[in-house]
């Protein structure tokens, strides 16, 4: 490498990720829908980038393998070279190669790698079609190489429409767009081609989408062109109109403009070709016209994450002495100081609320591995699945998204291991032989829910209780008066496993116990519901964030201690005589439902004395997952919010206890963390 | 108390063969750390019990915004704490990656400790407690318990 460019490694590392996440998630797209267009052009644009980039800093190897796939890429993009699922194959291998070399470059700096079996299997499609690439990938799948679709333009020499171009220009007439065909000269003296032809572009760009040009755009935008350029144009204005805005720009004239008349172009075979096609290209059409009003860029700056940590316990500590501030103007009663706490309360509100927001990134992040991990392990296991992405903008907070990552992948690996059945199967049970699994996220008041919906098997439940007797956790009489929500339960117990054979996806015994105590050190919880025959689901929730909540200030004796609110349903006031026993184990009626009464005096072994047997005591209901309780405390000392603190590590893991915070005061206050109180 | 302590030992004192530590007392025994460990030393804080943990965390202190445990080393060694409550102090050690305190009833001084001054505790006798010892200086007439940090948090 070059000793210069090392100054640029970091941003290059970071920047060929990006390059790297968006090449799979286009692909992915693009393997659904051939139609999309937008989405094939997505994946030529970062490939292109990503060849600049690498060959500037000097990866050879990398600039290298990118150029071969860029010269698939643009005849597929052309029409050259028909899609088919080698094809496909191929490249998602070239994006793996990609990120191997990227990995390499990140650990020892060089990033040499042998690619020439790659690039080899790229000439061959490039110049012998599909034979070797089908002979490599040998996945026995049938190949779909059918005729490319050419009627040429009559008097027109060298410009070609594909099938893509075909339906695209149908469906545009169907929307009284019409379909123009452009022929352009540029003065030979010309010295800034690409700044002309861009110019072109720009001014065809307000109301029209170029579908086609020839040279491809990549040449045209770096001035490899001759005299002419050829396009053809979908807009809604009229040719005089584009004529005119064309003539406008200095040192290109219009040698030819015409309205391409559908009828005219032989139709061709079009019997041979996949039957969904125009449906799919009109989705693609409605992209493509969006897209220009969605491309507005919005600027970002680039922050080390540390930094906003930094921020984020300035922040807190800001809020913390706000606190204190607002005790000293209570008791001193002095009119100016109580209204410039208001105004600090209020300007602090809103700084924590906006560094808040500069930490909250959306769960895509996380997401966009997904489809590509879904769709090989689902060829792994010859199963077929849909894996759809649902509120992918929903945001959270960093460092939850830091950590979620890793249970994510464990359900939906048990989604296609374990949850969807073989085609086969699912065709006999009258399903379709395609499944359906559906990640999706959504907010709900504080928090943000994360699904994991796969239409299944389901769990069966016989086999969870025999597996969990067999494997001791439970005796045969517990498991005979189980109910089915209970015995799903017992899928998150530690060393459980039910798949009958242990494959290389899943199933080792170790899983969704793993899974539970992630999601719970984050806050969170996870419950699975599951119909036998219909699907399994799985749902996670998890606060917005980790940092600040609000919180329920309480004392029992001489201890003060916070309750999360997030996990408080009310509070209430009951008698001494409301107090029932029910198997030594204190209950109330609340509202006609029996609810454990617990003392936070024994559960949190307070010692002193206990308080003078009064008649009422107040009560905190509190829920963990589906199960409410009550704790007696003694005094409610209201709403507050609060910066959470770790413990450190001498006191990680103690349970009951979720982290503490500096209260107003100056002492140290501990929250309580109801998942693991009782 | 005595406070003027002849350090004999500094006479040749090098960094190769020796170290500087923080001397305190517990009850009526004294103690010293490596000095390198110590972050500082302050007056006694209010200090928030901590449920169910385990029995030698006295509990927590907020000091300057930080959150840092309390250890407890009477309860560990079974030293009754004497001496004024105005001398008390709580010594805080920095590791690598968290802080700790200590309450010792008394700090006495900064010693600079001879290698040959130091004699392995196995040598001297062998309880419970000699596990945290990582060995007994001797200056003048007194004896210092050097502490081994690190244990005791463990």
């Amino acid at each position: 490498m070059k000793k210069d460019m090392s100054q640029y490694l970091d941003v290059f590392l970071e920047e060929s990720k990006e390059h790297l996440e968006s090449l799979n998630q286009k692909l992915l797209d693009w393997e659904k829908n051939p139609g999309d267009i937008a989405a094939l052009n997505e994946i030529f644009r970062a490939a292109h980038t990503l060849k600049g980039m690498s060959s500037t800093m000097g990866f050879e190897d990398l600039a290298d393998l990118t150029h071969h796939m860029e010269n698939i890429l643009s005849d597929l993009k052309e029409g050259l070279l028909e899609v088919n699922p080698q094809v496909v194959d191929i490249l998602f291998q070239c994006f793996d190669r990609l990120q191997q070399i990227i990995e390499r470059i990140e650990s020892n700096g060089s990033g040499k790698i042998d690619n020439s079996e790659l690039l080899m299997i790229l000439e061959g499609i490039k110049s012998g079609g599909f034979q070797i690439a089908a002979s490599t990938a040998s996945n026995g799948q049938d190949l779909k190489g059918e005729e490319i679709l050419i009627p040429a333009l009559s008097d027109t020499s060298s410009f070609e429409f594909n099938q893509y171009d075909m339906t695209v220009m149908r469906e545009a007439a169907s929307r009284n767009f019409s379909s123009i065909y452009i022929r352009l000269c540029v003065d030979p003296g010309c010295l800034m081609k690409s700044v002309r032809a861009f110019m072109v572009f720009k001014a065809l760009e307000e109301d029209s989408e170029i579908i086609k040009s020839l040279p491809p755009a990549s040449d045209i935008e770096e001035g490899n062109y001759e005299e002419e350029i050829e396009l053809l144009v979908i807009t809604a204005s009229s040719i005089k109109e584009l004529e005119k805005r064309i003539n406008t720009i200095s040192e290109i004239k219009v040698r030819e403009i015409k309205e391409i008349d559908l009828a005219s172009l032989s139709p061709g075979n079009r019997t041979g070709t996949n039957g969904d096609l125009p449906g799919d290209s009109r989705d693609a059409v409605k992209e493509n016209k969006e897209m220009p009003k969605g491309h507005k860029v919005k600027q970002t700056v680039r922050v080390d994450i540390d930094r906003l940590d930094i921020l984020m316990n300035l922040v807190g500590e800001l809020v913390m002495h706000k606190g204190r501030l607002e005790q000293i103007g209570a008791s001193s009663k002095i009119d100016e100081l109580n209204e410039t706490i208001e105004q600090i309360d209020r300007i602090s509100g809103d700084l924590q609320s906006v560094v808040m927001k500069v930490r909250m990134v959306p769960v895509e992040q996380v997401f966009n591995r997904f489809p590509r991990m879904v769709r090989d392990l689902a060829k792994e296991l010859n199963k077929e699945v849909d894996f759809l992405i649902e509120g992918k903008e929903t945001e959270l907070d960093r460092t939850v998204i830091d950590e979620i990552g890793d249970p994510l992948v464990h359900l939906l690996r048990n989604a296609v291991d374990h949850g969807v059945e073989s085609p086969q199967e699912r065709l006999k049970r009258g399903k379709p032989q395609k499944a359906t699994v559906i990640l999706r996220a959504r907010h709900e008041g504080n928090n943000v829910y994360i699904e994991v919906e796969d239409d299944g098997a389901g769990i069966n439940i016989k086999r969870t209780l025999e597996k969990a007797v067999e494997k001791g956790i439970l005796s045969t009489k517990e498991a005979e008066v189980m109910s089915p929500e209970e015995a799903s339960q017992i899928l998150f117990n530690p060393g459980f496993s039910t798949t009958e054979n242990i494959t290389d996806v899943s199933g080792r015994g170790v899983g969704l116990d793993v899974v539970k105590t992630k999601i719970e050190s984050l806050s969170g919880e996870i419950f699975v519901d599951s119909r036998p025959g219909q699907g399994t689901r799985f749902r996670i929730k998890l606060p917005l964030t980790l940092a600040i909540i609000q919180a329920l200030m309480i004392s029992v004796r001489d201890e003060i201690y916070a309750i999360p609110l997030g996990s408080v349903d009310e509070t209430t006031m009951i008698k001494n005589e409301d107090i029932k026993m029910v198997q030594n184990q204190e209950v109330i009626v609340l509202r006609g439902n029996v609810l454990p009464l617990f003392r936070l005096t024994s559960l949190l072994e307070i010692p002193g004395e206990a308080a003078a047997n009064e008649d009422e005591m107040y009560v905190v209901i509190v829920r963990k997952g589906e199960r409410q309780i009550g704790l007696v405390v003694d005094t409610l000392i209201g709403q507050q919010e609060i910066v959470i603190k770790s413990l450190g590590r001498i006191l990680a893991g103690i349970p009951s206890i979720a982290g503490a915070i500096v209260a107003g005061d100056g002492f140290v206050r501990l929250i309580i963390d109801i998942a693991t109180l009782f | 108390m005595d406070n003027t302590v002849n350090l004999q030992s500094e006479e040749g004192f090098t960094h190769n063969d020796g170290i500087q530590v923080v001397a305190f007392r517990l009850g009526k025994e004294e103690y010293a750390v490596d000095i390198l460990h110590v972050q500082e030393i302050v007056r006694l804080l209010n200090i928030t019990r901590v449920p169910r943990s385990a029995k030698h965390i006295e509990g927590v202190v907020n000091l300057r915004g930080n959150i840092v445990p309390i250890i407890n080393l009477h309860q560990r060694f079974t030293i009754e704490s004497a001496g004024e409550e105005e001398d008390k102090r709580i010594v805080v050690f920095q590791f690598d990656d968290f802080k700790a305190g200590i309450i010792v009833d008394e700090v006495s001084e900064v010693l600079a400790l001879n290698s040959n001054d130091i004699e392995e505790t196995d040598k001297v006798y062998s309880s419970m407690s000699s596990d945290f010892i990582k060995g007994i200086a001797r200056v003048d007439n007194r004896l210092f318990l050097l502490l081994d940090l690190q244990k005791i948090i463990e």
